[in-house]
């Protein structure tokens, strides 16, 4: 029993470095699995639909007709389901996260029209 | 006799992490009754399963809580595995165990932190998550989630821990051994700490079986019961026995969690020593049929998970019986006879998790 057990601790911490980074100076860096945000590479889209109805949060919304894939970025839990069913492998997880926002941003892709 | 006063403790308190509520009768100093009142924070995650498909319903049940996240998945993916007779490939099993024992290095090292925080050390409270974050920082890398980790799904798991990682990870135990040893003789040896917490809310062997108390709680007070050694996952091919203290004080709860976050230590190193090469994960088609209690033990102790199917995509019913639910008994009987300034450590000590309790 002694009172002098955190000295050790305390003296190392004394001569060491912060533990915590310069934040925001110093940017954060990801990993390349970080669960950033959802990106699609709409062009190789097909429109199947199957992300959304993988989706847990029924946050996308593609609508065949129209060409078009919307995304509400404020309800996506970035789960990655989709891209785990996506069969053209066009959507991907990106590891950076989304800008903050004040809004419920939904944010459109749309096929290029055909020649 | 003195008069009784009744002091509400609770919701908010500066201790808690979570909404808890308790109605304190007094006599001077010390408590002679404590009344808990819990459903502040309840989401009715169970509902969700009704219009979530059980593949979707699997991120559902990763979000009942932010430090175990991990094991609820698990144990949820264990039972639909169970009624769909999925056969999981052993590789995922292994990934599945470290991930788990990574995640109870990092609850017990939070709750310490709070422990800390309970009885007024705040530098040891920041040192303590000083190596958590270590492990946190690998589990991004290795799932892609700090808190959340969508690691497992029905039949296997997402992502693979290739040779890389796995050296990363045993670099990191060496590394944060030393570390968590220089704090943990802190806690075991330092006088102050003692002071707080030997002979604290005494729970009797006897008294800790009859009221249900589940995890280190009850290892605490002397009854060897633990889980993992119902061998699900990889654990039946790794060697340990459960961590016991005979006192069933609050030191000997402190100590029994400073022991298991080496013996997670030690359950890693075996199974990255052991992981056989492999698929990670089995295709899962058709819709669950029948029903399947999934037990498994979470760093706080036993979960039960229930699931119903009924042969369409979506459950019947998914039940979960979190161990803060069953440490509460426990705790109204620790709380009885012990002083009001002891209160918010005996709390502590049972690491409640009242969003688990409510989900």
């Amino acid at each position: 029993m002694s009172i002098f057990e955190m000295s050790i601790t305390i003296f190392k911490s004394l001569f060491s470095k912060p533990a915590t980074k310069m934040y925001p100076i110093k940017p954060r860096e990801f990993y390349k699995n970080t669960r950033g945000h959802i990106g699609i590479e709409i062009n190789d889209c097909i429109f199947c639909g199957l992300c959304s109805k993988a989706c847990p949060t029924s946050a996308l919304a593609v609508d065949r007709t129209a060409k078009s894939w919307d995304i509400t970025r404020t309800k996506c839990v970035a789960c990655a389901a989709c891209v785990d069913v996506c069969p053209k492998k066009c959507l991907t997880m990106e590891n950076k996260y989304t800008a903050p926002s004040t809004d419920k941003v939904t944010d459109h892709f749309a096929a290029e029209q055909e020649q | 006799m003195a008069k009784k006063t009744v002091i509400p403790f609770g919701p908010q308190h500066p201790v808690l992490p979570e909404p808890i509520h308790l109605d304190l009768v007094l006599e001077d100093e010390k408590v002679v009754q404590a009344i808990p009142s819990i459903g502040f924070i309840h989401r009715g995650l169970e509902k969700l399963v009704e219009v979530r498909d059980y593949k979707q319903y699997t991120y559902v049940v990763e979000r009942v809580c932010g430090i175990c996240s991990y094991m609820h998945g698990m144990g949820y993916c264990q039972a639909v595995e169970e009624i769909m007779q999925v056969e999981v490939p052993k590789r995922a099993l292994y990934i599945r165990t470290i991930g788990a024992e990574f995640s109870r290095i990092h609850s017990h090292l939070l709750w310490l932190g709070l422990l800390a925080d309970a009885f007024g050390f705040e530098s040891l409270f920041m040192h303590t998550w000083k190596v958590r974050e270590k492990i946190l920082d690998l589990m991004e890398e290795a799932t892609g989630g700090r808190v959340i980790f969508s690691a497992c799904l029905v039949g296997g798991v997402r992502k693979d821990w290739d040779a890389g990682l796995l050296k990363k990870a045993t670099d990191l135990l060496k590394e944060i051994e030393p570390e968590t040893k220089e704090l943990a003789s802190v806690f075991i040896n330092d006088a102050t700490v003692r002071h707080r917490l030997v002979g604290v809310g005494v729970l009797t062997k006897e008294e800790a079986y009859t009221l249900g108390a589940v995890g280190p709680v009850l290892r605490a007070s002397g009854v060897s019961e633990d889980l993992r050694k119902l061998g699900y996952a990889a654990y039946a091919e790794l060697d340990f026995e459960p961590i016991v203290e005979t006192a069933g004080d609050s030191y000997a709860r402190c100590v029994v969690r400073i022991n298991e976050i080496f013996q997670s230590m030690d359950l890693i190193k075996q199974a990255i020593a052991k992981i056989p090469e492999g698929e990670i994960s089995v295709a899962v088609k058709g819709n669950p049929q029948g029903e399947f209690f999934s037990r498994l033990e979470q760093p706080r102790g036993e979960v039960i998970y229930y699931v119903k199917a009924n042969g369409t995509k979506f459950l019947d019913r998914v039940r979960v019986r979190t161990p803060t639910f069953t440490n509460v008994p426990p705790l109204v009987k620790m709380l009885e006879g012990c002083d009001l300034a002891d209160v918010p450590v005996l709390v502590l000590t049972i690491d409640p998790c009242i969003s688990c309790t409510e989900r």
